[in-house]
């Protein structure tokens, strides 16, 4: 009897362990397929599950197979926009201490949330090893640089300061579509006309991050590039007049938007724009693919930087890092120099709709509207964007949603202005 | 020795694993969660961390954000707990009155529950569009059709702390109702028959037999079901995620907020806001299980 029961006693005590042993590695599944370096695995893991993302992927990954034949590719997508689901899959497995070989990451501040947490190694060498520090334009680099360091490898550039426009419905106004108007100010008196026109809701309009890129487009008219910058950096003051009055313009703004606009999504109100519901859209050139996939012909719409910031680019950026004890440096590093090569570069940004980070690249390969983003990104001032995490850390932005959201149903201007201030202020 | 081992071994052996697993998953990472809410992780960094004492606790109770979500959190507990225990014991008694195809009108009623939050929240988000009039899509637009236009609103995107979370509770009321339904029907059916017939024999009325016989029989059941839709909705968190979005302030809750705030790496904050939200269904499960366990011993 008494053998019987301790051996009873070990199995269930087996058992126990067994049991805790496979929870803890079905946690860290999600990223830790490269655990077994010996079959050289580079695991990579984004955001792009689908659609013109998936194609730009694909094609980036050709181009490593090629370069990188000593390793194997393996794709950790986890599907949700703008990465919300994956950024919370991939702080399980950073907080667990498996990294995957290498993660996608948006450019600029929202890196220093790995970088404050230990996650992220410096790769300032590897620019100049891969000769990146020539490649990428200058504006750009200092964009990237922390304290001295730089940190990614930026894939692509998107564009975020671009309305596009319905042509027809302008028409109903006598309005040229070809010429942006010159100010938020005149701007705002067009929405008028299109009002008087019949158009009720002329500027559509989708929650979250799409208010958050209207309110900056204004801020960045009114306030021009510099003091821009400077409300990200901690440079301009949030709680000054120019901030106010610019803040009340985007107010002013909301009242020409379509009322379901804290219920619909961006493509929803660019179906809005498409069907003739509205005359305007604030939104990334990724705008530019979807209508591309969707098949809307080039004379459906036409597109031009936000009032009052012609001349300025502002840049959000996919990168890729080398994460903090990884499973395979040097994996990870082939993988960094295809991602910053001008073939891997041209593969993955033909098909994602977006532009190379590389002023090298040639715009003959690119369809019709990344040429003019390509001309522009060479001329033009880079300014980065808060709501794609080039200017603010996920913690910020995060605070600034919400007090957006709060403001579309409230319309305080004096609480959202200092409730913005707070918000830059943590980290 | 060998004698008290054999009295007593087995049912401790047969406890042992439940106990294991239940101490370190559920209450060794409950104090895990508390002691890393008194420190000042405030990033996914590793290494040691400092004690901070009750500060962040503190530092909630002054942030317009939780106390935000936290009233939010009641109203949307009391509209979804009393619209709830209405739909229910209305359904309830309409069935319990013995209708054709009742089986039929069970099943139509408690379908919804077999649907995931995350699904419903989906669809309900569609049909909750705020859009009225001619845009008007959604609930709106069969108002707009059925000519009732008065009931078109804004839903949850406007108005009120309590006309915005009774739009939430919506689809939890409309969740949840069939298997509050299907609790007082057991509890109706469970009253012996003798005891109508002889309040019937008494002469009874229909209003009086209800309120005076039956329902007083159902306040355990009752009870139950007020315990078990207070802690749905106190950890509410899949269906107001999929309606409204991860940040929107007018609909967010302590779950949501918990999320949003792990999220940015605040390992401290969160905790602290977990096990805010723990304390507040112990309010509620405490002095139920306690009234439980008195009951069962009374008998």
């Amino acid at each position: 009897m008494r053998g019987g029961l301790s051996k009873t006693l070990a199995l269930v005590g087996a058992a126990g362990l067994l049991a805790v042993s496979a929870c803890g590695n079905s946690d860290n599944s999600g990223g830790s397929g490269g655990g077994s370096s010996a079959s050289k695995d580079v695991t990579v893991f984004t955001w792009w599950a689908d659609g013109g993302e998936k194609a730009g992927l694909d094609g980036m990954v050709s181009v490593f197979q090629n370069d990188c034949k000593d390793y194997k590719f393996v794709n950790s997508a986890v599907a949700g926009g703008a990465g919300s689901n994956a950024k919370q899959v991939l702080a399980n497995d950073l907080q667990a201490g498996k990294p995957p070989s290498t993660f996608q990451a948006h450019a600029g501040a929202e890196l220093s949330d790995y970088i404050n947490a230990g996650q992220v190694d410096d790769i300032s060498d590897l620019y100049k090893e891969f000769g990146l520090d020539k490649a990428f334009p200058q504006n750009l680099i200092d964009n990237l640089t922390i304290d001295g360091k730089i940190y990614s490898i930026p894939a692509n550039v998107h564009r975020a300061n671009m309305v596009w426009t319905n042509p027809s419905v302008l028409k109903k106004a006598s309005l040229d579509a070809a010429t942006a108007p010159a100010s938020v100010d005149a701007w705002i008196a067009d929405m008028d006309k299109l009002k008087a026109a019949g158009v009720k809701a002329p500027l559509a309009i989708s929650k979250g991050f799409a208010q958050e890129m209207v309110m900056e487009v204004v801020l960045l008219a009114e306030l021009g590039p510099d003091s821009f910058k400077g409300l990200w950096d901690g440079k301009t003051d949030w709680a000054g007049a120019n901030v106010t009055s610019a803040l009340n313009k985007y107010k002013k703004l909301l009242t020409y938007t379509n009322t379901d606009r804290e219920a619909v999504d961006w493509p929803d109100a660019l179906g809005y724009l498409n069907k003739g519901q509205a005359a305007y859209f604030v939104m990334g050139d990724w705008v530019a693919a979807q209508q591309l996939a969707d098949k809307v012909p080039d004379t459906a719409y036409t597109y031009w930087p936000a009032p009052g910031t012609a001349g300025n680019f502002q840049f959000l950026s996919d990168s890729f890092v080398l994460p903090t004890n990884g499973p395979d440096p040097d994996g990870t590093k082939c993988w960094l120099k295809t991602v910053g090569s001008a073939d891997g570069q041209k593969a993955f940004n033909t098909k994602k709709g977006s532009i190379p980070a590389r002023s090298d690249a040639n715009p003959a390969d690119y369809p019709k509207y990344q040429q003019s983003a390509m001309a522009d990104w060479k001329k033009d001032k880079i300014v980065p964007s808060c709501a794609h995490g080039a200017a603010c850390t996920l913690g910020q932005n995060n605070d600034i949603l919400s007090a957006l959201s709060q403001f579309s149903g409230s319309q305080d201007i004096a609480k959202l202005q200092s409730a913005l201030g707070t918000a830059m202020k943590t980290s | 020795m060998h004698g008290r081992i054999r009295t007593w071994g087995p049912g401790a052996l047969v406890l042992l694993p439940t106990v294991l697993l239940l101490g370190y998953f559920v209450y060794g990472l409950i104090a895990w969660s508390f002691n890393t809410s008194l420190t000042d992780r405030h990033t996914g960094r590793k290494g040691p961390a400092s004690y901070v004492g009750f500060e962040n606790y503190g530092n909630l109770f002054t942030e317009e954000r939780f106390l935000n979500s936290l009233k939010n959190l009641g109203v949307l507990t009391v509209a979804f707990i009393v619209g709830t225990l209405i739909f229910g014991l209305i359904w309830a008694l309409l069935l319990e009155k013995g209708v054709p195809g009742e089986s039929v009108f069970r099943s139509v009623y408690l379908f919804p529950m077999a649907i995931s939050m995350i699904a419903s929240g989906v669809v309900w988000g569609w049909l909750l569009n705020p859009s009225q009039g001619e845009d008007a899509r959604g609930l709106n637009r069969l108002f707009e059709i059925l000519h009732l236009h008065f009931l078109e609103n804004p839903w949850w995107t406007a108005g009120s702390r309590w006309t915005t979370m009774a739009s939430i509770a919506l689809p939890a009321v409309w969740q949840m109702s069939g298997y509050i339904m299907a609790l007082f029907l057991a509890g109706f059916r469970g009253i012996p028959p003798e005891l109508r017939e002889a309040a019937r024999v008494d002469g009874a009325s229909e209003f009086k037999l209800y309120r005076h016989v039956l329902f007083p029989q159902l306040s355990p059941i009752a009870l139950s079901a007020l315990i078990i839709l207070g802690h749905i909705s106190l950890k509410l968190f899949d269906l107001i995620y999929a309606i409204t979005g991860p940040n929107q302030f007018r609909t967010e809750v302590p779950a949501i907020l918990m999320w949003n705030t792990l999220l940015r790496s605040d390992l401290a904050k969160a905790s602290a806001i977990g096990i805010v939200m723990l304390a507040v269904v112990a309010v509620l499960v405490i002095p139920y299980l306690a009234w439980t366990v008195r009951q069962e011993n009374e008998q």
